[in-house]
């Protein structure tokens, strides 16, 4: 990382693609990264083209077999095909690890740019927070998953309820910072509205960061999307994910461990190219930043 | 200082008690019946309405809240529904396991990321640096049960070095008792070694732009001195800070691990009261856990004095 | 935080010390038989649950007045002699000498009415002999009667029932708790004393030889006869997830595995100080139960529907894995035990027909009703049942959905009466062990008394007729006559379909011999060298 050089840059630019380009040029593991992710949300969209059959159907039967021509990663132990259901399970967990990203950054950006600014309720809210972050996160979401009944929705809403108090802290912090700002100053003295200046001088100065910390929120819920399938309080069953599909096999590891090699490879892969790219988006947006995550 | 740590103190309170009572509503509107539970298969609906009167559970909220934090200021937990032991005594058996298990975990993770990060930052650019760097992110990328298995199925059964799994308190003797340490320790402590990596990589660097410690370099102080003495001690601030955070992410990871590797902690204890509904003991644990949270960031803020005595309160 | 550890931990730990320097010597030449179990113990009073695992602690902590032996014998335990009067309606009993509970005191007649009325409060076999019955009375301290309003050929049956609940003896104090409330006291008089303070919930059970037992003179069979015990410790050792308690065994840390996952077998088996066996040889059932309140299947012929669909094969293969541990049995009682038969059975054993199935949905002027499968997907055995079942309703062309969460949810869940869109359900699974699907008597999912039956609730009174019929039955030929009857009428009325029986194999290590051939683990008579 060429710190020197970064460092002079202005310390919040708007994203443009010419920066973009720039940056990944200099940041390779980043473009892996990119080129990785976008396969898989490929593979997620195509998947019923992608020789695969109906990744719920059974087969006691035809169970455990090995891979092979017929089943290229193998079957699970109800004789379905793990190829079809890895290729799948794709779907769930981009969609899981996107909608918590998503999700998460507009509550926590909503709930940070109004506490920033007004200070009775910063107080109120902050304490809250708090509280929720001083749960481990995976605990938290087991408790709702265990309070709710298992499906998609309820796994994105519990790991999204998880990961909202960082977001919140984070944006809290720089809008704390940014109304120290000049500009912002200038703007309260001369009477502009609360929603005016957020919408038109904080929240375009919060973008970078919150990109880069989305990216990092979506590889986590990836991660606790698969945990809470192991502790069995995760996506249900006849919906495949990858967390599911290992959690399913992890007692067979010994004898089938391609019933967890392939999930996890394809869960480590993604959850890997989520990272560097948010890794190249945080050096190229702003270098300061990486010290403060 | 004395006031700030009031201050601190008071904010705890508030914190805990918003933690009691989201705990406690979560829990009363769950749909899960430890009557039903406790009964077992072949029970009738009467059975259950009986057992159900018994343990007081078709009180209103606020009886049953009330009369749990009444209970609570007296420091007592509750009682299990199912083992009727109390809580305090269920949690008490595990503090050791769950102990042993951070501690060493914490200790292994900052032995090892600390050295790797300052040598990165150090050797900044090289291949040094880039496979520690690359080293952090696939440690965020692999879910601590894969890793465990990859470890159980290496070391213990192909190898035979080290126990599958099982944990033998420290007074059955040191060896043993860290013989079964090694393995969970690795695999909770690799997300947390790339996380401090990268942290005292990120910090790090940020110290060695500053000017006091090119200054310093100028002076004709060796690098290592530099390094060790002036930049490590100057970055320990963000450090100290991303160890009190991650204390969650420790926490959250030991419940997987503990399952993995049968150690009878305070994580295991948590899901299977949370699969059986044993109200006591959810409530009573995830308190203990956010207050253990909350004190441990209180003491990483005050030894941030002394790390970085221009910091007062 | 090291200094902060230290200073909490005192108290417990001086303890601790004391108890390891006392006994830490002692136990490294004691023999410890390290077994682990099925599922974790939780609960510690038998008669308030029917979970297995309970079960088993009270046969180790309890004794029964009598047992039944292998070849469905009812024998003698606690009890010396007995004698029914000629009228059938008044049982005399006394116990054998030397019975003491683990805390000193002799086991008294009053010990043994108020633990027998106690079980019979929870029990469904209890109840109906409690239904027959006048009352107990102690003669004197050794001998007491039963009296009886109408004769109850069942009595010792019921006195010997093998599992959930089983009439085990508890002192006095302890049996006079509501049978509603969990007891704390694990006092017993049985062959092993539970060591509560070192029991670590969701961990470890101890438990150590009761050195003042006086076991029968016969030779074990079941739970009857001598109950020797040939260990002077037992840790029950709860490892939660499989593949970890599967390495446990073969490193030699641990010396039996009660049950596990036949997928598993293959790993073992490369181990040859490993033997891997069926101790439980009767294995449990699987089952589809419905939802009788509302449509679909509160309609007799959807139910039928089902039945010409289910293909036990692929059950017991997605529950069992190994087609060595699943067998079809086509019967409402345990295959292998008397009163199974394939009486009735065509609809489920015969070829599986699509068009039949489709018929009788049409008959049923099925009108696209939702289905909601309730599933449990911490249990393996529900899981499994459910997705072969969804798969089953799709191809009949049903509107079928599952919903999933754990066991707890489930089993809160099946209790609500409401139609589907309020949250009611339309199909669960379950397993039961053998020897709780034997009779019409224990069976309680054949039952049909409408509310106050199994959840389902089917109101089913030709089935308590014809269980009535069974009950009174005087003879060996007339019970089996009646039991068919019960079969041929379940497989017309379809209460739930028998999806197959299947057998969780053992493992144990070469030093372990004598281990019972039972449906249930027993640890006496067992030899560690």
């Amino acid at each position: 990382m060429t710190t020197a050089a970064i460092d002079r840059l202005p310390k919040s630019v708007s994203p443009t693609w010419q920066f973009f380009s720039d940056a990944f040029r200099r940041h390779p593991t980043a473009i892996v990264g990119g080129v990785v992710l976008l396969l898989m949300i490929l593979i997620a969209i195509f998947a019923p083209w992608l020789g695969t059959v109906d990744p719920q159907a059974v087969a006691p039967v035809r169970r455990l077999k090995p891979p092979s021509a017929e089943f290229w990663f193998g079957s699970d132990m109800l004789g379905r095909d793990v190829y079809s259901r890895v290729l799948y399970g794709a779907r769930v967990s981009l969609a899981i690890g996107i909608a918590v990203a998503l999700f998460s950054t507009l509550v926590g950006l909503a709930i940070g740019l109004v506490t920033g600014f007004i200070r009775w309720l910063d107080a109120i809210v902050m304490r809250i927070m708090d509280g929720l972050m001083s749960i481990p996160p995976v605990l938290l979401a087991i408790a709702l998953m265990a309070l709710t009944r298992a499906s998609i929705e309820n796994v994105i809403l519990a790991i999204t309820l998880a990961e909202v108090p960082r977001v919140v802290r984070l944006v809290r912090s720089l809008v704390l910072t940014l109304r120290e700002q000049p500009y912002v100053e200038a703007a309260v003295a001369a009477g502009t509205t609360l929603p005016r200046i957020l919408v038109r001088h904080i929240l375009p100065n919060t973008m970078a960061p919150l990109l880069v910390q989305a990216t990092y929120v979506c590889a986590s819920a990836m991660i606790t999307e698969a945990i809470l399938s192991f502790i069995g309080a995760g996506t249900p069953p006849n919906i495949p994910s990858w967390g599911n599909i290992m959690a399913e096999a992890r007692s067979l590891f010994q004898i089938a461990g391609y019933l967890i090699l392939f999930p996890g490879i394809f869960l480590s892969l993604t959850v890997l190219s989520v990272n560097l790219l948010g890794d190249g988006m945080r050096d190229a947006l702003d270098p300061r930043l990486a010290r403060r995550m | 200082m004395f006031a700030y740590v009031v201050r601190r103190l008071g904010a705890t309170f508030v914190v805990m008690t918003v933690v009691a009572f989201v705990v406690f509503s979560l829990l009363y509107f769950t749909p899960g019946d430890p009557a039903a539970i406790l009964a077992g298969d072949a029970a009738t609906d009467d059975d259950i309405r009986r057992i159900r009167a018994k343990l007081g559970l078709d009180e209103p909220f606020f009886v049953r809240f009330g009369g749990w934090v009444w209970a609570l200021l007296h420091g007592d937990l509750g009682t299990s529904i199912f083992t009727n032991l109390p809580v305090t005594h269920l949690i008490g058996q595990r503090v050791e396991p769950t102990l042993a298990l951070t501690l060493c975990t914490l200790l292994v993770s900052v032995a090892i990321a600390v050295p790797l990060g300052v040598i990165a930052a150090a050797r900044v650019g090289t291949w040094l640096d880039r496979a520690v760097m690359a080293f952090s992110v696939l440690g965020f990328s692999v879910p601590v049960f894969v890793l465990a298995y990859i470890l159980i199925l290496t070391f213990s059964i192909q190898l035979d070095w080290l126990p599958v799994q099982g944990y033998r308190p420290i007074r059955e003797g040191v060896w043993q008792w860290l013989r079964h340490l090694i393995l969970p320790s690795i695999a909770l402590g690799t997300v947390y070694i790339a996380l401090i990596a990268r942290i005292t990589r990120a910090s790090m660097l940020d110290v060695l732009a500053q000017d006091y410690i090119r200054t310093a370099q100028a002076k004709g102080l060796s690098s290592n001195a530099v390094l060790t003495s002036h930049a490590l001690k100057n970055a320990a601030v963000p450090i100290m800070t991303i160890i009190g955070i991650g204390i969650a992410l420790l926490i959250g990871g030991a419940i997987v691990t503990e399952t993995v590797f049968a150690i009878p902690g305070i994580g295991r204890l948590t899901v299977d009261a949370i699969l059986r509904r044993d109200y006591p003991i959810i409530q009573g644990v995830i308190l203990m856990f956010s207050a253990i949270y909350v004190i441990i960031n209180l003491v990483v803020d005050l030894s941030y004095m002394f790390f970085d005595p221009r910091i007062r309160y | 935080m090291l200094k902060l550890f230290r200073s909490t931990g005192r108290g417990a730990t001086a303890v601790m010390l004391a108890a390891a320097l006392l006994s830490g010597a002692a136990i490294a030449q004691q023999k410890v038989l390290k077994f682990i179990p099925q599922a974790d113990l939780r609960i510690l009073d038998p008669i308030a649950t029917t979970a297995y695992i309970t079960r088993n602690h009270g046969y180790m902590v309890y004794d029964t007045l009598f047992a039944m032996d292998e070849k469905f014998q009812v024998k003698p335990q606690m009890i010396d002699k007995w004698e029914l009067s000629k009228d059938n309606l008044t049982y005399t009993f006394t116990l054998r000498d030397g019975l003491k509970f683990h805390d000193g005191q002799p086991v008294r007649s009053a010990d043994c009415i108020a633990s027998l009325e106690r079980w019979s409060k929870r029990d469904a076999l209890g109840q109906k002999l409690a239904e027959a019955a006048e009352g107990w009375t102690a003669v004197n301290d050794n001998t007491f009667r039963l009296k009886l309003k109408k004769p109850f050929p069942l009595t010792l049956e019921a006195l010997a029932k093998p599992s959930s609940n089983v009439p085990f003896i508890m002192p006095e104090r302890v049996a006079k708790t509501d049978a509603f409330k969990n007891i704390e006291d694990v006092t017993g008089s049985g062959p092993f004393k539970m060591v509560k303070a070192e029991w670590v919930p969701g961990s470890k059970v101890v438990y150590v030889k009761n050195t003042d037992y006086v076991p029968r003179k016969e030779p074990p069979s079941w739970a009857s006869g001598g109950k020797v015990v040939k260990v002077d410790r037992v840790e029950w050792i709860y490892i939660p997830d499989s593949a970890t308690a599967a390495a446990a065994l073969n490193a030699g840390e641990a010396d039996i595995w009660e049950q596990l996952p036949p997928d598993l077998i293959p790993v073992l088996a490369r181990n040859k100080d490993i033997t891997v066996t069926n101790i439980d040889q009767l294995g449990s059932m699987g089952m589809i139960r419905f939802n009788f309140l509302h449509p679909p299947f509160n309609n007799q012929k959807m139910r039928q529907a089902l039945l010409y669909m289910v293909n036990q094969q692929d059950y017991v293969i997605g529950i069992a894995g190994d087609p060595k541990n699943g067998y079809p049995c086509y019967s409402y009682f345990t295959c292998g035990t008397p009163l199974s038969s394939e009486v009735g059975a065509e609809p489920l054993k015969g070829k599986r027909d699509l068009e039949k199935a489709k018929q009788l949905v049409k008959e049923a002027g099925y009108k696209g009703e939702k289905i909601v499968i309730i599933n449990a997907t911490d249990q393996p055995i529900v899981n499994a049942q459910s997705l072969l079942t969804l798969d089953i309703l799709k191809k009949m062309g049903l509107n079928a959905e599952i919903q999933a969460g754990d066991w707890g949810t489930l089993i809160t869940r099946r209790a609500v009466k409401e139609p589907i869109d309020k949250g009611g359900w339309s199909i669960f699974h379950t397993w039961l062990v053998g020897p709780d699907m034997v009779n019409p008597a224990v069976n309680f999912p054949i039952r049909g008394t409408g509310e106050k039956a199994w959840f389902g609730w089917p109101t089913d009174p030709k089935m308590e007729e014809l269980r009535e019929v069974w009950f009174n039955a005087a003879d060996v030929a007339s019970s089996k006559r009646a039991a068919d009857a019960v079969q041929r009428h379940a497989f017309d009325f379809v209460p739930i379909i028998p999806t197959g029986r299947f057998i969780l194999p053992s493992a144990y290590r070469s030093n372990i011999t004598g281990l019972i051939i039972a449906p249930i683990n027993l640890l006496w008579n067992v030899e560690k060298k």
